[in-house]
């Protein structure tokens, strides 16, 4: 897969297609993989990257990129064309300065996974008949790729693109059996004082570091509320585990409608805590009160919360 | 050297706490993290916390002062308070080290008395790595996993624990539960020290050093080009810095509760874009002039400043939480030209 990308990436480049390429860029590891721009040639073959652990979603750097000189290619799996098309619907992205190809993409592994299992001094990562043999200074260990995919990937909603200029690999399906509402159901059987008492307990970890909100593809305002000083609500200090709480249900609040279900905001949490169930209680809501609704699906879908229907609950 | 055995090393940790707060690493479902030791609560196998263990000398909010007002007449009300003994247990060699860093900016002239309230009351007992893993690298800083600093230094052995106190608070502490100690001498812990250094040498990281970096260096570093590319995908999150065990950065506000004012103080991260804003905007107005900073303070200015010693520890906490997967490591590499290949 590296390989086609890497000579498709190198042939836009020599044609004048685009003057440069968005993708990852390896680390130290076969895990620590970064977002990157590639300028030429050589720095694609010095640098480009794809594997199993390229999970973070490349939509939301097209904001600045797309602004920049020139057409950027840029590689999205089915789940980032999502963010890509909402980005789209939302004015965010300028289609025109950027060339994107599809890729396939059957789950990414999370490298935390395998370290909550208690493996570490990870060297490296091999394929062997569908699983994992995970490589570390203490020995081998084979682990089955569904223990070591992202808790996102194995509630894959789509493997469809929708939105490309070309594909490398084929096209899939919406997986309507995703599951993916599951624990939202769980957690919606719960007695108020349960979901409060759960909630309490995962907000609590909350540091603030914000890493939420700067990678989520929804949240693109030029400046966040809660960073300017003139507000009147912004807060650096986690000065009450309430007021943690508050940021991330108004942030849930505040993308409604136009959240994907990505997952990046629990991908990056340092503290594990799971916030794309805020957002997916308010995506089966939506479904649920206004007919089944895919944010970023169709840019040119009306949003359920900016129209009005004389059909709606609140009518 | 003293010994416990296993069968009596919970009853230890629980005499401990029965006279002073006992902090030891617990699993959690965010990871582990430091919570208060009681009866029955487990020892994390992690090799190490997701937070570090600055949070207990230095926490992400605090309480400065209070001021009240009458007309025109303004009352400064100190809130200080004395700070309870407490004993952190299991602090590992990279965090230890970090408390050293913290001390240089934080009880120099002015000596900062909220820190050193705290300082002077906690007792920070080390636990040697057993289990080093991929992210970790404090030996490039001099640091040694096998034989960590603090004021008692405990090795798990087959059966049990070896302690040795390196400082009369750590003195104190092994008194208090000489109970549950026997004298031992130090074979197992000679062996315990080079099971762990033979596997320092085979970790990932153990070639990486600071050739190219550190003092001096602010003229051959601060222009160089390569540090846009570094930075261009940086989220500007505050991740690197929160979970960090030697940024020392903060802001300090008022809060205005409606009867009166607090002035409080919290972690700042150099990688918000309100960092150091001042009357006049801000500084550093692009990431790139954040993500610089957080690493040219690290890797030059705090060696500048305090002998040559680096401000970072080799914790590894940056790599295996980044977002983007971008850090000190990545940087150090990059940057220190030829020195790291």
């Amino acid at each position: 897969m590296q390989a086609v990308m890497e000579k498709r990436a190198l042939e836009l480049l020599a044609d004048g297609t685009v003057n440069r390429v968005l993708g990852w860029t390896a680390g130290e590891f076969i895990y620590d993989v970064t977002p990157a721009v590639f300028e030429t040639a050589e720095e694609v073959q010095n640098g480009f990257l794809y594997n199993d652990f390229c999970g973070a979603n490349l939509s939301k750097y097209l904001v600045k990129e797309s602004r920049k000189e020139g057409k950027i290619l840029v590689f999205l799996k089915p789940c980032d064309t999502y963010s890509f098309n909402q980005l789209l619907a939302e004015h965010r992205i300028i289609r025109e300065n950027v060339y994107v190809i599809g890729i396939e993409c059957y789950g990414k592994v999370d490298v935390e996974k395998l370290r909550e299992m208690g493996l570490s001094g990870i060297t490296g990562i091999r394929k062997a008949d569908g699983d994992f043999v995970v490589e570390t200074i203490y020995g081998e260990k084979t682990v089955k790729q569904a223990d070591a995919m992202a808790e996102r990937c194995l509630a894959c909603k789509s493997k469809r693109h929708v939105v490309y200029d070309e594909l490398i690999g084929e096209d899939g399906e919406v997986v309507e059996d995703c599951n993916r509402f599951d624990m939202v159901e769980k957690l919606e059987q719960m007695t108020p004082e349960e979901r409060f008492a759960f909630w309490r307990g995962e907000l609590s970890r909350c540091i603030r570091c914000n890493a939420c909100r700067n990678v989520c593809p929804a949240c693109t305002c030029e400046q966040c509320v809660f960073d300017n000083p003139n507000s009147g609500v912004a807060q650096k200090a986690a000065a009450s585990s309430f007021e943690e709480n508050m940021f991330h249900i108004i942030r849930a609040f505040h993308v409604v409608g136009r959240c994907t279900d990505c997952g990046e905001c629990s991908r990056v949490c340092p503290q594990n805590i799971p916030l794309h169930l805020l957002n997916r209680k308010f995506i089966k809501d939506i479904n649920s009160f206004y007919g089944t609704y895919q944010a970023g699906e169709d840019p040119n879908a009306k949003p359920p919360l900016g129209t009005f229907t004389t059909g709606d609950r609140e009518a | 050297m003293k010994y416990c055995d296993l069968s009596k090393f919970y009853d230890l940790l629980l005499a401990i706490s029965a006279k002073q707060s006992l902090y030891v690493p617990v699993n959690t479902k965010g990871g582990a993290t430091w919570g208060r030791y009681r009866e029955g609560v487990e020892l994390s196998r992690a090799t190490n916390t997701v937070r570090s263990a600055k949070d207990f000398f230095f926490p992400q909010t605090e309480n400065l002062m209070e001021f009240k007002m009458e007309g025109k007449k303004i009352d400064v009300i100190d809130t200080r308070e004395e700070c309870e003994d407490f004993v952190l247990f299991g602090v590992r060699a990279c965090d230890a080290a970090s408390f050293d860093i913290l001390d240089r900016v934080y009880l120099v002239d002015p000596v900062d008395s909220y820190y050193k309230n705290r300082r002077e009351h906690g007792t920070v007992v080390t636990l040697a790595c057993g289990r080093p893993t991929d992210t970790c690298f404090c030996q490039t800083f001099g640091i040694d996993a096998a034989d960590p600093k603090g004021d008692l230094t405990v090795w798990e052995l087959e059966n049990g624990y070896a302690f040795r106190a390196n400082t009369a608070k750590g003195e104190a502490l092994l008194a208090s539960v000489a109970e549950f100690l026997t004298d031992t001498d130090d074979a197992a812990v000679e062996t315990a020290k080079t099971q762990i250094r033979s596997i320092l040498q085979k970790l990932p990281l153990a070639g990486l050093t600071t050739e190219g970096l550190g003092k001096g260096l602010t003229k051959e570093l601060f222009d160089r080009p390569e540090w846009a590319s570094l930075s261009e995908s940086c989220l500007g999150c505050g991740t690197c810095t929160f979970v960090c065990p030697t940024c020392q950065c903060y802001d300090i506000r008022d809060f205005d509760t409606g009867h009166g004012i607090k002035r409080f103080r919290c972690w700042d991260s150099c990688m918000y874009s309100d960092f150091t804003k001042m009357a006049h905007g801000n500084p550093r107005v692009s990431q790139l002039e954040r993500f610089r900073q957080r690493f040219m303070h690290k890797l030059v200015y705090f060696p500048d400043n305090n002998d040559g010693i680096f401000g970072c520890v080799g914790c590894g906490r940056c790599l295996a939480k980044c977002p983007i997967s971008m850090n000190i490591v990545k940087v150090m590499k990059t940057m220190s030209k030829g020195g790291n290949k």
